[in-house]
């Protein structure tokens, strides 16, 4: 499991001193990143014989079919040069562990990149959920999470423009707990220079592709002086690499003060930190524009990534044409951004902040009238 | 009630005020029953006293200042502690197991290396097991959030700080995160207690039981068990990302929250920058028999070169906290005249430092104090 993963990145840093590396990268344009070989996480995936890309297409439960045919609809519109390829994850128990039908793993192996929309995870115990079955079936590494305030949807914040990556693999999350003795419970966080160093590379890379100019590492070295300090130092390592960043430090508590008193001074910042840290600073950064419903998210691994929307099913409004698509339009936009389609991720983006600060179409949960579809068709009839 | 009409005749007597025997007569319940005071209550009181690093000894000056101006039956016994020794010399701890009542600035934490804070340290080694951060909008101050009142009861003796780390094999660490029945239910009785005498409604606890099912489990189940016991007071849990968004967005909804240690450190700091910033929120560390006061969130901070140089800190949280203090000591009269001042200077808003978006420094934030002293 870790010798291949080390081998990788020990070739990536062989490359990476080869291969010269554009300085001048404009704000939200990639380079190519099918040429470039030394990046992390690199889409791989290429057009079939019609000039389009396959995608794979993760629907999801409850609200989810509604808000895929909307990303359906809109991309149509747009004539996004993408095929898609929906696919079933409905669990399955192989040996006892849950896991994704093999079509499914083939269907993204193959594609390099899916989209999912929300899966509601099966209440009861020896389920996992599937959002983490995905992550480690995939090794998911890095958790993307940009969160732009919305015009259109007044919140307390009106200048939100943070972008986060978590570590996405092991930390808190390495599900190592064991009870020492009755009354005593031990839980394992586990830090590892490697994974570290490769969700930090990747965010260095992620604020250079975007025009970030400094990126920031979340810590509380303070206190986990060894775990959050290989973090930090392993941070400050790679750093190195990257002149052209800026890097600096600040601990978790004061940036959720920092934050909660002020956002603007981090819309110049990409935000890289450890699992539990990113998973709470993501939502909280997403209450201050609005929550879920609005923000996007993308998991990265070094095969394959999958970009979704991080709300719940919501059962209860499934099927009545109430629900919101934008946290899903929202991650298939950084999608595209991701496979290079940089042009109809901007054209598609441009036409559903039109639609929301015109407000003539939102949905009910945004304090509007409108249907799925309607909302939809607005954004269709911004295209341009 | 009865305790304080007792000490009353004394606190006056001491502390010789006109003005204080003004304030106090009214207030005064008519009794039929002439109470003996105990020997050596409403005495004057000796409260330990460490000014610590950066803005500590500007915060703490501030609050000796107006605690003598008032003529507050309390005398400071200082020490010198900074952040950069290796621990707290016994001295300190002695003088604060004597007094059992501690008044402190923020220590600095050095990053990495061996050295473990010692605003951590004093807290294991006295026990204060439970450390309190009030957040609420103070009137006068706008901030983005209005109706925020909200108490962060934090575990503040094991989970993430339990200071367990170690290097599995290079370029791997293990930290342990430790929870014990024991400390789950001592916070949730705390908690729960708190609740019950300053009559608050609801108790939340904030968990990732999602996914640290064992370890955030037990701290549950300890505070379901001790929510039972307490009927008249609402109880429920919240996720702690979910917390966090909630917080930014309708920070309303929250009364009194109990915490495992780390997350209490980050509730507490995001409760904070919605209703006005660390300067102005108050708390304090309390043990079985000590209480240590200090500023309620992000204690350990002891801001930049700048502020210190400017003298432009924020004295606001740690005179507040040392009116929680004069409660805590039985002075209740003097912790009203105290929380009275520093509440109209805020609402004047003539004198405010610079994080409440003035340029006041410190000493002329302590002079507009002491001037609305009634």
């Amino acid at each position: 499991m870790i010798t291949p993963r080390v081998f990788g990145s020990v070739a990536r840093q062989a490359l990476r001193q080869t291969v010269p590396r554009s300085q001048f990268v404009l704000p939200f344009q990639r380079t190519y990143a099918t040429v470039v070989e030394d990046k992390v996480a690199a889409f791989k995936g290429q057009k079939n014989s019609n000039g389009k890309y396959l995608v794979s297409l993760i629907e999801g439960d409850g609200i989810g079919p509604e808000i895929s045919q909307s990303v359906k609809d809109i991309y149509k519109a747009a004539s996004v040069p993408i095929d898609w390829e929906p696919i079933d994850v409905t669990p399955i128990l192989k040996d006892g562990r849950t896991a994704i039908p093999d079509a499914a793993i083939e269907s993204i192996q193959k594609n390099f990149i899916a989209l999912k929309g929300p899966l509601a995870t099966p209440v009861g115990k020896g389920h996992v959920s599937l959002n983490l079955t995905l992550r480690r079936t995939f090794n998911l590494f890095a958790n993307v999470r940009p969160c732009k305030s919305i015009a259109g949807y007044k919140t307390p914040y009106d200048d939100v423009n943070t972008v986060l990556i978590r570590e996405n693999t092991e930390g808190e999350y390495s599900g190592i707990e064991h009870v020492v003795v009755d009354g005593v419970v031990q839980s394992i966080k586990l830090i590892t220079r490697e994974a570290s160093e490769r969700v930090l590379r990747y965010a260095f890379q992620y604020a250079q592709d975007t025009g970030k100019t400094k990126v920031r590492v979340v810590h509380k070295a303070t206190i986990m002086k060894m775990s959050d300090g290989l973090f930090l130092s392993t941070a400050r390592d790679v750093a190195k690499d990257f002149p052209d960043i800026e890097f600096d430090a600040e601990l978790l508590d004061n940036a959720c003060l920092k934050i909660t008193t002020d956002p603007a001074p981090y819309a110049d910042k990409l935000l890289v930190m450890p699992n539990l840290y990113g998973d709470i600073l993501s939502d909280m950064c997403a209450g201050l524009i609005g929550g879920l419903g609005l923000t996007p998210s993308g998991n990265i691994g070094d095969e394959c990534s999958i970009f979704e929307a991080v709300h719940g099913s919501a059962p209860d409004i499934a099927g009545k044409g109430l629900a919101n698509p934008t946290a899903l339009l929202l991650s298939s936009i950084m999608m595209l951004r991701h496979m290079g389609l940089n042009e109809h991720a901007t054209k598609i983006e441009t036409a559903i902040f039109k639609t929301l600060a015109d407000g003539k179409a939102l949905t009910g949960d945004l304090g509007g009238k409108a249907k799925t579809h309607e909302y939809a068709q607005a954004i269709i009839d911004n295209l341009q | 009630m009865a305790r304080r009409a007792l000490t009353l005749p004394i606190l006056k007597r001491l502390s010789g005020s006109p003005a204080t025997a003004r304030l106090l007569r009214p207030t005064q319940p008519a009794r039929t029953v002439t109470y003996m005071p105990r020997p050596g209550d409403g005495a004057p009181r000796a409260v330990t006293l460490i000014p610590g690093d950066g803005i500590g000894p500007l915060v703490t000056n501030a609050v000796e200042q107006v605690m003598s101006a008032m003529h507050a039956p309390v005398y400071f016994e200082s020490y010198e502690v900074h952040g950069d020794l290796k621990r707290v010399p016994e001295e300190v701890i002695e003088s604060i197991r004597k007094n059992k009542v501690c008044l402190k600035g923020g220590l600095r934490t050095p990053v990495g290396g061996g050295v473990s804070s010692l605003n951590v340290q004093l807290r294991k080694e006295l026990d204060l097991y439970a450390s309190l951060v009030n957040c609420f909008n103070l009137p006068g101050l706008p901030t983005r959030h209005e109706g925020v009142d909200i108490v962060v009861i934090r575990e503040n003796t094991e989970g993430e700080y339990s200071g367990l780390e170690h290097e599995v094999v290079p370029g791997v660490v293990e930290s342990l995160k430790v929870i014990t029945k024991f400390c789950s239910e001592r916070i949730a009785k705390y908690a729960f207690e708190y609740a019950y005498l300053n009559n608050r409604k609801k108790v939340t606890a904030v968990h990732k039981a999602n996914i640290m099912k064992l370890a955030d489990g037990l701290f549950l189940e300890s505070c379901r068990e001790v929510a039972t016991k307490y009927p008249s007071i609402k109880y429920n849990e919240i996720i702690v990302d979910n917390c966090c968004m909630q917080l930014v967005s309708k920070p309303e909804q929250f009364d009194v929250m109990v915490t495992p240690n780390l997350y209490g450190n980050l509730v507490a700091n995001t409760a904070a920058g919605i209703a006005g910033g660390t300067g102005v929120m108050p708390g304090g560390n309390v043990g079985a028999d000590t209480a240590v006061f200090e500023q309620g969130a992000s204690a350990g901070n002891v801001g930049n070169e700048k502020i210190v140089e400017q003298k432009k800190a924020n004295p606001v949280a740690l005179l507040l906290s040392s009116a929680m203090m004069l409660r805590h000591l039985q002075f209740p009269s003097f912790a009203d005249r105290l929380e009275t001042a520093v509440k109209r200077v805020i609402s004047e808003g003539k004198v405010r430092t610079k994080d409440l978006g003035g340029y006041s420094t410190t000493q002329e934030v302590v002079d507009a104090v002491i001037a609305n002293l009634d």
